[in-house]
């Protein structure tokens, strides 16, 4: 039985509440507002995140906005899901004074909410139309950002997108209570405000042929991230109550709560991050027990340690070293007949003979990552060149793919990463693309935050991000290092 | 354990620590509070004619998330009569007969001031302090500051008290003047026993910028008030000091103006101040920071090797000097510690903009990973030529004892300024040259 909608309601409540106004105060002064941060230089958009604390601090909120919304357009919604442990935060020097970081995903937070709920305008200037079109397939993060941009600049600018609303995974695949379909709706909003044409449920290469767009516009951007959830590949995947983790996510952003239908005890396949918004949710959403199972051990989940926390925490269960063999029942799942794994040699999974057992289930998601679109795109442009894990191949810094006129980023480009990730990409493909069709290169915002600051973000996390783990390591083999040494 | 007693001017208390007159010394039942929580002594709340006081009264200044960090006034003298008040002092008076309690006094004619010292003797008041200090409400009626801004009204109206005095009279004086050492002279001039000092300083502290209307506001309008509290601190400071070095004052101190804590006190008492008081850190906090106070100088005494308060008394005064007689010769440099930089940069910029453009931002080579624990990250650096060991950057580091100030032989004599003139003047050196 489902739990009433009231309840259900509540328990998809924010995780991570909008800060009063006297708690943004406290923490934005907390901020030593350093020069040069090594934060903007964690960020993979390049926000001046001093800045906007500042701004914060002083109670300049649509001007903290205006700083966050300059360097990245999705500001509200990677207030909600950045990894910022790893990110921003992660590279604050109030960890070097062995102290919290600055709360930078919750300070965002404040200032885009509250700008959200102003009729101010984000950007004080706008470059004059310059005439020239470019087209963008798909209406996620990647192509989001790349518009804002490109719209920003003096371009025309039409998002191709299939789906009844744009906003990608942003929309329809990330956890209800860490992104509710407003932020993501206020998002394209402003975006449609700046000038951008969104063309809803069009599907590139159904609806509008590719070459249509590639004949009609000076430039294609694809951002089309990537495909359906992996199949199981077992027996029975077919039975009803196997569902995709991300429809399942979908259907939750789409219908009313009362009205999605829960398991009561369901299984999630992988231990992603979309694995946890999966089975968070369904737990959430009144399952009696919620339990992830993967075939390798704790250490090698994928998921982010806090996301991890946070399952814990709602009581979801975990079984590591499993794999499903086959989805038991008649017409709908009954239960997983499934084998116990250990790492080999090679440091893979391996199964361990003769380990089957069997375990009821009225719910399976499967949440083994997505495929990639490879094979529809060889079709649909067939000189677009992938690399071997078949992503789309493209020039990191510009987003140029093989194919002339032709730029891509996020998903499809880098395999599955963060929103931020695919708003730089986006970024970087319309600074491609305007060099490309104007013959100068894009002078980056001023941030009088940085050193050099004439240089623009020159330096900053747009260009180069750094990666906190990637700093753990350094930092380490410095250290060693030096006790060695 | 330290000898805490102080003794000003023939007024015992057995420690420093006094209630200065304000809201908090306004009744009987504050004084129990206040003695109760371990304050050596009381100046009770300035009596005079009762007043028509105002709703909404105080404003403050908030600096960076810290509440209060100054606090404006325009509250005036007691609302409540007269013998109330002295009927008060006499009974807190009786039950705490070791601790001071001082009557602050204001009024206008000869006859009045006469009658107003008879009636704080029958009390039993160990003092009186005269307030020449209000800035608001009262200087326009001929009284408070209007006094204290007139050295020669100021020595006549404490004539007139010194005529009729049996017991010790403080004279407290106005901030609000160019040179405080003229109305501390004419203090001095009319026969007072002591000075007290800062009262409050003129102040607006905020515009509300949605009703255009300064705060507090009174309904839409708003009057210039008294500041205090923690700002005022340096302000007093060097107040108590220039009457604390001016040999034509000669009286004792007692120092008023910001003092939150043990430390603030020892340092008014190391200017010269004999007794301090306190008001804006009670208003805040209550009666009971005295208590840390107490242990607190307490410790430093006593880690400091002296056995009386009294032996900390001055001990800083004749450390401020003027200008000219300043070492020239005397040089310090920053000094970064690698170890404990954590990478904020804000020494960087705040010389470089700042300051002296003596800060470069290099490479870490040579020291090890580099602040912020990012490798390659560039790192601050000393400019040794070009640093002329202002402080700016030891102030503005959020790390401590990360940069340091060091001291720089330079292998010459010391030089004041007084004397480079009469060298130059002499012919025996040449002008030091100008800056690039």
């Amino acid at each position: 039985m489902p739990l009433k909608a009231k309840t259900r309601r509540d328990a998809m409540q924010d995780i991570a509440p909008r800060y009063h106004p006297q708690e943004a105060s406290v923490e934005a002064h907390r901020c030593l507002y350093c020069f040069d941060a090594p934060c903007i230089m964690a960020c993979p958009t390049g926000i001046d995140i001093p800045g906007f604390i500042k701004k914060i601090a002083t109670g300049n909120l649509v001007g903290s906005a205006r700083v966050i919304l300059e360097s990245n357009i999705l500001g509200a919604s990677c207030a909600r899901v950045c990894p910022t442990e790893v990110l921003c935060e992660g590279a604050c020097v109030m960890l070097d004074r062995d102290e919290k970081p600055i709360k930078i995903g919750r300070l965002q937070r404040y200032a885009t909410d509250a700008f959200g709920e102003q009729k101010a305008n984000p950007f004080l200037k706008k470059m004059k139309p310059n005439g020239k079109k470019v087209a963008l397939v798909g209406g996620g993060p990647a192509s989001l950002g790349c518009a804002a941009e490109l719209v920003r600049l003096g371009y025309q600018t039409t998002v191709f997108e299939k789906d009844m609303e744009p906003g990608g995974l942003n929309r329809y695949g990330i956890a209800y209570y860490k992104m509710p379909p407003e932020v993501v709706q206020r998002e394209v909003k402003l975006i449609r405000d700046l000038g951008v044409e969104f063309r809803t449920q069009t599907e590139v290469g159904k609806d509008v042929p590719v070459e249509k767009l590639r004949k009609e516009y000076d430039a294609v951007f694809l951002g089309v991230g990537l495909g359906r959830t992996h199949r199981l590949g077992i027996p029975g995947e077919e039975k009803g109550g196997v569902v995709e983790a991300l429809e399942f996510i979908r259907l939750i952003h789409t219908k009313p709560l009362h009205e999605i239908s829960v398991g009561k005890r369901v299984a999630v396949i992988g231990c992603g991050n979309t694995a946890i918004d999966a089975v968070t949710q369904a737990k959430r959403l009144g399952a009696k027990e919620a339990i992830i199972l993967y075939r390798r051990g704790e250490e090698n989940m994928s998921a982010y340690p806090y996301e991890y926390q946070l399952a814990k925490k709602d009581g979801c269960g975990f079984i590591f070293h499993t794999a499903p063999v086959e989805v038991l029942g008649d017409k709908r799942v009954t239960g997983l007949r499934m084998i116990r794994t250990r790492t080999g040699k090679d440091g893979k999974a391996e199964i361990v003979p003769g380990s089957e057992f069997e375990e009821p289930f009225d719910m399976v998601i499967k949440a083994l990552g997505q495929e990639k679109q490879t094979s529809i795109w060889k079709k649909l442009i067939p000189e677009l060149k992938f690399d071997v894990a078949g992503r789309i191949e493209c020039d990191r810094r510009t987003g140029q793919t093989s194919v002339a006129k032709v730029f891509s980023g996020g998903d499809a480009v880098n395999g599955g990463r963060e929103v931020v990730n695919a708003v730089a990409d986006g970024k970087k493909a319309a600074h491609g693309i305007h060099a490309m069709l104007s013959g100068k290169p894009v002078s980056g915002p001023l941030q009088a935050s940085r050193l050099g600051h004439r240089d623009g973000a020159k330096g900053s996390g747009f260009l180069q991000p750094i990666r906190v783990p990637d700093l753990e390591a350094a930092y380490n083999r410095e250290r060693n290092g030096k006790l060695h040494g | 354990m330290a000898d805490l007693s102080c003794n000003l001017a023939g007024i015992h208390s057995p420690n420093p620590f006094w209630v200065a007159s304000g809201p908090p010394a306004n009744t009987a039942y504050q004084c129990h509070r206040a003695f109760e929580a371990g304050w050596g002594g009381l100046v009770w709340k300035t009596i005079g004619e009762p007043i028509v006081n105002v709703s909404s009264r105080y404003s403050s200044l908030d600096l960076y998330g810290n509440r209060m960090v100054g606090l404006n006034n325009i509250e005036l003298i007691s609302d409540r009569s007269i013998e109330t008040n002295f009927r008060e002092i006499k009974e807190c008076k009786k039950r705490w007969p070791q601790r001071a309690i001082i009557a602050s006094l204001m009024a206008d004619t000869r006859e009045n001031w006469h009658e107003m010292m008879q009636r704080s003797l029958d009390s039993g008041a160990d003092g009186v302090e005269l307030n020449f200090g209000c800035p608001h409400g009262m200087c326009e009626r001929g009284m408070g500051s209007a006094v204290g801004q007139n050295p020669d009204v100021m020595e006549k109206i404490v004539g007139w008290v010194m005529e009729v005095a049996q017991i010790p009279v403080i004279v407290k004086l106005t901030p609000n003047v160019a040179d405080i050492t003229r109305p501390a002279r004419a203090a001095k001039k009319g026969g007072a026993n002591a000075i007290s000092l800062i009262n409050t300083i003129n102040s607006i502290t905020q515009v509300n910028l949605d009703t255009m209307c300064a705060e507090p506001s009174v309904g839409g309008r708003s009057a210039h008030g008294g500041y205090c509290g923690p700002a005022v601190k340096p302000i007093a400071l060097n107040m108590v000091h220039s009457c604390a070095m001016d040999p034509e004052v000669g009286l004792p101190i007692s120092g008023i103006g910001g003092i939150s804590n043990w430390k603030d006190a020892a340092e008014f008492i190391a200017l010269g101040s004999t007794s301090v008081q306190v008001c804006t850190a009670i208003m805040h906090y209550g009666f009971r920071i005295v208590e840390d106070m107490i242990d607190g100088l307490n410790d430093f005494l006593d880690a400091k090797g002296m056995k009386s308060v009294n032996d900390l008394r001055g001990l800083a005064v004749q450390s401020v000097q003027k200008w000219e007689t300043l070492d020239l010769h005397y040089k310090r440099m920053a000094r970064i510690d690698y170890d404990k930089c954590i990478g904020c940069n804000l020494c960087y910029i705040a010389c470089e903009d700042g300051a002296h453009q003596a800060i470069a931002m290099v490479s870490p080579n040579g020291q090890g990973l580099g602040p912020g624990r990012l490798p390659g990250k560039s790192i601050p650096k000393i400019k040794e030529e070009a640093c002329v060991g202002c402080n700016l950057c030891a102030l503005v580091c959020p790390v401590e004892k990360c940069i340091t100030m060091v001291d720089i032989s330079t292998g010459l004599d010391p030089m004041s300024w007084e004397e480079y003139q009469v060298r130059l003047a002499s012919g025996k050196m040449k002008a030091i040259p100008a800056h690039d």
